[in-house]
């Protein structure tokens, strides 16, 4: 048994020994459980995913004279403003006014909300236009500026409701149409099959119950420092388990983080072929090894994950979702799956290659001390 | 006796085989078809390469612009631009040549130039926009398509 606070009391040391999600597994083969729950203090766990449910917060410093803003946008993609004067929240899938759609399908949605919160993590300037009514105490009517994250706004927080999915769905397409989804494109007939976990390095993989992870932990977000607000919206936890894990999506976290500390590197905008905009988030959490039980969850590994298939042209727009077989990540990362008697290829959209460099990352952070691990509160399911 | 790559586009992909066999039988051009797809706007797209005497190239290809096709030199080049890929995956799927591969067990994506036939259809899949297509520097023997 470990406590959180001995744990930082030897990264203050620089004696912390800390491993990766995929490293505890080999370590724990030739050392056993025993030994390694002793040795090692932390697994670092990492995913670099599409992320809907994101956006920020942002506040504007206000102009001369001064303005309560009504309606905003910036580069024409409107932001939420039914806050204080100076306050909005942009999101993720926003798309701006003038976008086509899927009128010509399938839409390309080259520019949404995802890719202008890149932009502002780049340093990019943006165009703002804003509208407002005029008070006695706020009486701009309009406002049009150009403006750049850190010259123009007093606070920008990356405050997402629902990331870092447990597990997922893979989708596959039943019908003999070429479908366009959140999953991708889906190749008719079966054509393929795609998926989106980093498996074996996902965070709430290797903590199935948020034994640790909880309101207050300390991760990687977006390159940066960020906190985990406690379980996200359409968390589950009364799930279908196999050894512990559950096979549909489960368990959600809500984060948040300051934005002006992130790097475009990890926040990235999407494009979705006939599906929308999007942002991919990179999120790492350290799992502390209190004791052997929460060593023995970070040791699974992706033939242990299974997943359940969905086909996503009639059953997940209806409602009416049926189980067609289960596979693991191991089959799926392997680019191969044997469903319906013939093998179809099987396509990733998260990065399993970058949620690797998150842990890594997130390892040199601990072992050079950097990075302290807090107590949660509200852990559990 | 001349050969050149040429990529079609057909506003219909079924019309594609009937209008492409012409070139023999009318315009005494030999082709190969190097691949033939069907893009994700439901366009239909063959890449060729076409050898004949230089009149019944040119009117071939005059007769493909009439029926519609559209018809463009193979001189592009398909960049991935590395720093910009997320190594999500998703390009591999669509892939004709696995010119953009998945190494594994690291789950990296690579491409490998030389396999592309630039059929541009990982450009518009790419969330990031990370592979882009660029024109190559134009040489004489494209001038006249
Ligand atoms: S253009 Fe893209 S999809 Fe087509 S061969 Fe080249 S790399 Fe592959
Ligand atoms: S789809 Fe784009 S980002 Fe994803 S691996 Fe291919 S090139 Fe990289």
């Amino acid at each position: 048994m470990k406590t959180i606070r001995e744990i930082n009391e030897k990264i203050k040391q620089g004696k912390a020994v800390v491993v990766n999600a995929e490293e505890i597994i080999d370590i724990v083969e030739q050392k056993g459980i025993k030994r390694s729950a002793e040795e090692v203090d932390v697994v670092t766990t990492g995913t670099f995913a599409p992320m809907c449910s994101s956006g920020v917060f942002l506040n504007l410093k206000q102009p001369k004279p001064k303005i309560k803003i009504q309606r905003v946008w910036l580069n024409n993609i409107e932001a939420y403003a039914g806050l204080a004067a100076a306050d909005f929240y942009l999101g993720a899938t926003q798309l701006p006014e003038e976008d086509p759609l899927n009128k010509v399908h399938p839409g390309r949605f080259v520019y949404g909300g995802g890719h202008l919160i890149e932009d502002l993590v780049a340093g990019k300037e943006v165009e703002l236009r804003a509208i407002a009514y005029g008070t006695d105490c706020y009486p701009r009517r309009e406002l049009r500026q150009k403006v750049r994250l850190k010259r123009d706004f007093n606070d920008a927080i990356l405050l997402n409701p629902r990331n870092c999915y447990q597990n997922y769905n893979a989708a596959v397409n039943l019908s003999s149409k070429i479908i366009y989804t959140y999953m991708g494109m889906l190749k008719p007939n079966l054509g393929n099959i795609t998926y989106c976990s980093a498996g074996q390095l996902s965070p709430l993989l290797n903590d199935p119950f948020c034994r640790t992870i909880g309101l207050g932990t300390r991760i990687f977000l977006g390159g940066g420092i960020g906190y985990v607000l406690g379980k996200g919206t359409q968390s589950r936890a009364e799930v279908r388990r196999r050894k512990g894990v559950p096979v549909v999506p489960g368990l959600t976290l809500s984060v948040k983080g300051d934005l002006k500390q992130m790097d475009r590197y990890w926040l990235r905008g999407l494009s979705f072929l006939g599906y929308g905009a999007s942002l991919m988030v990179g999120i790492g959490i350290p799992i502390p090894i209190i004791d052997e039980e929460m060593l023995r969850y970070t040791t699974i590994r992706d033939r242990d994950i299974y997943v359940q298939v969905i086909d996503y042209s009639r059953d997940y727009p209806y409602g009416e979702e049926k189980v067609l077989a289960e596979v693991n990540y191991q089959q799926l990362k392997s680019g191969k799956v044997r469903l319906g008697g013939k093998e179809i290829p099987a396509v990733p959209l998260s990065s399993y290659f970058r949620a690797k460099e998150i842990a890594e990352i997130l390892k040199k952070w601990i072992s050079q001390g950097k990075f302290f691990l807090t107590e949660a509160v509200e852990t559990g399911v | 006796m001349l050969s050149k790559k040429v990529v079609l586009t057909f506003p219909q992909p079924l019309l594609d085989k009937a209008i492409v066999y012409r070139l023999i039988k009318d315009y005494n051009l030999i082709f190969n078809i190097l691949q033939a797809r069907i893009t994700p706007d439901e366009e239909g797209v063959m890449i060729l390469e076409i050898r004949g005497k230089r009149e019944d190239y040119k009117a071939g290809v005059d007769y493909l612009r009439e029926t519609g096709v559209k018809v463009r030199p193979l001189n592009e080049s398909i960049f991935w631009r590395e720093s910009e890929c997320t190594h999500c995956g998703l390009c591999t799927d669509v892939c004709p040549t696995q010119a953009l591969t998945l190494e594994r067990p690291e789950m990296r994506v690579r491409f490998e130039k030389k396999r592309c036939i630039a059929c541009e259809l990982c450009i518009s899949l790419c969330p990031v926009r990370a592979i882009e297509r660029r024109v190559n520097k134009k040489r004489k023997s494209d001038e006249d398509i």
